[in-house]
């Protein structure tokens, strides 16, 4: 039987378009300090570090890993490197925090990161490959079709992508390390923004960040640290094939399937009332309305009612993305470890201004590729 | 607390089938996922099974050998991942992948694991590729080739005291020699050290017979545990123990004549806790199995590399897993009942791996 492991130190950077003042290895040294000082930890209480990004071509530095050893004090334990498109961040929480279920280790470091002013992620996505359709646009263009597709199966009317790009920034004013401070954001700004990639104007699109975040996570017996500790209640990972004529790549099974195999774990029968507040990675803001369905929030076609009625805003019954989510911070490797990371903090009572008062039972989602990578995980208050 | 003293009792995990591809130093007529898909057949039909039985898969590979992001999802997409199935990739040789999944396995929940590796030198540079490894502002401008970084590694274990060229003359000589009963080598021949030290030098000390070939490869283990692990194999071949370990990257840090980290990895994994039988260790250089040796505790006894090791097939990303897989043959086959297995990555072996498989 698993061990229980829990979270019980979180740091991240400051996101940034570019972090000109530090190395790569003091960008991912600034998160993993923070969450070493959050849990009354140095570097030598370390066993182990886990550590995942995006394509290492997004920085032109190949398994990074190896270079970052001595900046994350991994020098003479095991080092770890993770690498599963968008998801990444999340999975590599969840290798990290596997190390400890399983038993192998007591307190492991896991940290995400990307740099992007370092290299260009929009040419690295666009590398032609034999036999396959170029990506061309980015992530963008691929996804826009399948926002389409989900307004007109859903019959949800255009402005619910601005409201959602709205929301996630006003969110994001209350989050001193996110990327995007727009103060004076409305839904009339959004809707004249440029048309990036139909219907997603610029200002329903994630940024592109400098950016790192880092969980020191403990077993049972080795628990220490500023706040309470954030256990882990479920955990799970779900792959399906990129494209095959059975699909559906706006509900992706994979997706249904992870969430199903977390909230059994966790014990949650009924999302909307039993998780308290949820971080999900909506780098486009139509992915919110989307995943409401696909997570189980909602009925099937019902998710955009969800977000017009206000239940997803900082006061809504169900707050998404409290923190700003990943359209107000993208540093690729770690948007997912910042979602798994928000959460943490929601149940621990350390998010601040964004804090969600009682917050008990939170879900943090992370999805890559073209939706076919799922990682999730659901932290609690209570010893599971 | 010593590293031994904390060891717990992992969970028995088995090698219940290995398969690789023939190793080549170019292969024109297969991308990376037609030259996988007939290993991962191979994997699963040496024990009758289909993906249907794999709780958890997990595989390593990079993306700076195709040079396009996200090089495993195309592979991933052919092995088939529907219903949509638990999976995970490490940018690492195979070799962590299978820890990943054995990890998992300790767990106990689940009971069966596809681990996979494959890359392709043949399309690039792997000389300007590697080169990319290293820090990327003070060490990878300057564009040091990994031969280049293994010859003054080659030089500092010479100037030691500790080998000399005649030693790595005599490992190729050997290795290659040991490849001629391996079908999927790619280098196998019985040339003596002697005629071997006539060749000229690639990079002083370190003449050509010293030097990994550069290899188009790729390789597939399935782990079983539980009932499972019994079903699939009548005399299973357990991992006893399995650890890794990173060492500083500064290259003028560290005493290249050296492996700190795999002392550390091989008592983490209990090396020396019964005799070891056969070692397959990941030395790509020659100069590097004297290392190694030394490093795991390994006396002349001890079978090195019968398989010809990574002097007679280097795939990069898969040549570690391979040395797994082929531990496991030796002792399946009844030539070994205990073996250490080991993977190295990062120059001069600055992260190894160290897995130790016993039979029954």
């Amino acid at each position: 039987m698993a061990e229980r492991c829990a979270v019980i130190g979180v740091g991240q950077t400051h996101h940034k378009s570019k972090r000109d003042d530090v190395s790569i290895a003091g960008l991912v040294r600034e998160a993993a300090k923070m969450a070493l000082a959050d849990a009354d930890l140095t570097w030598t209480d370390i066993d182990a570090v886990v550590i995942g990004k995006a394509p290492d071509m997004f920085e032109g530095n190949m398994m990074p890993e190896l270079y970052l050893a001595p900046a994350l004090g991994a020098v003479g334990k095991p080092m770890f490197r993770v690498h599963t498109a968008g998801s990444v961040g999340g999975s590599t929480a969840l290798v990290a925090a596997h190390l400890i279920s399983s038993g192998i280790h007591k307190r492991v470091l896991t940290v995400a990161y990307e740099k992007q002013s370092d290299s260009d992620a929009m040419w690295a996505l666009s590398v032609p490959q034999p036999f396959a359709a170029p990506l061309l646009a980015g992530a963008g263009g691929y996804f826009a079709p399948h926002i389409r597709a989900y307004m007109r199966r859903s019959g949800a009317p255009e402005y619910i992508g601005r409201m959602v790009a709205v929301k996630d920034r006003q969110n994001a004013m209350r989050n001193p390390y996110a990327h995007l401070h727009i103060a004076d954001i409305d839904m009339k700004m959004v809707e004249e923004s440029m048309m990036l990639w139909d219907p997603l104007r610029y200002l329903e699109a994630c940024p592109s960040s400098d950016g790192a975040a880092a969980m020191v996570l403990s077993s049972e017996d080795a628990l220490s640290g500023q706040y309470p500790p954030a256990w882990i209640h479920g955990m799970a990972m779900r792959s399906e094939p990129t494209m095959f004529a059975g699909r559906d790549q706006v509900n992706p099974r994979a997706g249904r399937d992870c969430s199903a195999d977390v909230y059994a774990q966790a014990g949650i029968t009924d999302p909307r009332r039993q998780i308290d507040v949820a971080e999900v990675y909506v780098p486009f803001s139509w992915y919110e309305p989307m995943w409401l369905e696909n997570l189980g929030f909602c009925d099937l076609g019902d998710g955009w009612k969800l977000t017009e009625s206000g239940a997803t805003a900082f006061d809504g019954d169900i707050p998404w993305n409290t923190s700003g989510g990943v359209l107000s911070s993208n540093p690729i490797g770690a948007s997912g470890m910042l979602r798994f990371l928000e959460v943490a903090m929601q149940v621990r009572g350390q998010a601040g201004e964004h804090q969600i008062d009682g917050a008990r039972v939170a879900l943090g989602q992370a999805y890559g590729g073209g939706s076919q990578f799922f990682a999730m995980w659901v932290v609690g208050g209570d010893k599971p | 607390m010593s590293a031994a003293a904390a060891r717990r009792t992992p969970r028995p995990v088995s090698i219940a089938s290995f398969a690789q591809a023939h190793n080549v130093r170019r292969d024109d007529e297969h991308n990376e996922v037609e030259m996988l898909m007939p290993v991962v057949a191979g994997v699963f039909g040496n024990i009758g099974i289909t993906k249907d039985d794999i709780d958890f898969i997990c595989s390593g590979s990079t993306d700076y050998l195709i040079g396009g992001p996200f090089s495993f999802v195309t592979a991933l997409d052919a092995v088939g991942v529907w219903p949509p199935k638990s999976e995970s990739h490490v940018e690492m040789d195979g070799a962590w992948a299978l820890y990943e999944a054995w990890v998992l396995l300790q767990e106990g929940e689940i009971d069966a694991a596809l681990v996979y590796s494959f890359g392709r030198s043949s399309p690039g540079n792997l000389n300007e590729i590697l080169a990319l490894q290293l820090d990327p502002y003070y060490v990878a401008p300057l564009w040091p080739d990994p031969v280049s970084l293994a010859a003054l590694q080659a030089r500092a274990l010479i100037d030691a005291g500790k080998a000399t060229e005649a030693d790595f003359a005599a490992i190729a000589s050997r290795s290659r020699r040991d490849a001629l009963d391996n079908p999927k080598a790619q280098v196998a021949n019985d040339i003596p050290a002697e005629k071997l030290l006539e060749d000229e030098y690639v990079v002083s000390p370190l003449r050509r017979h010293a030097l990994p070939p550069i290899t188009d490869g790729v390789a597939a283990i399935v782990l079983a545990a539980g009932d499972k692990a019994r079903q699939w194999s009548e005399k299973p071949v357990w991992i006893t123990g399995f650890d890794h370990r990173i060492e500083t990257h500064a290259l003028g840090a560290r005493d290249l004549t050296s492996s700190p980290s795999t002392v550390r990895a091989a008592e983490g994994a209990g090396v020396s806790d019964g005799p070891i039988d056969v070692a397959e260790i990941h030395a790509p250089f020659a100069h590097q199995e004297i290392i190694l040796k030394e490093a795991l505790g390994l006396d002349d006894t001890v079978v090195v590399n019968p398989s010809g090791g990574p002097l007679a097939a280097n795939p990069i990303m898969s040549a570690g897993l391979i040395r797994i897989g082929e531990a496991a043959t030796r002792i399946s086959s009844g030539r070994a009942h205990r073996a250490v297995a080991h993977a190295t990555s990062g120059p001069c072996l600055q992260q190894n791996l160290v897995c130790v498989l016993e039979g029954e």
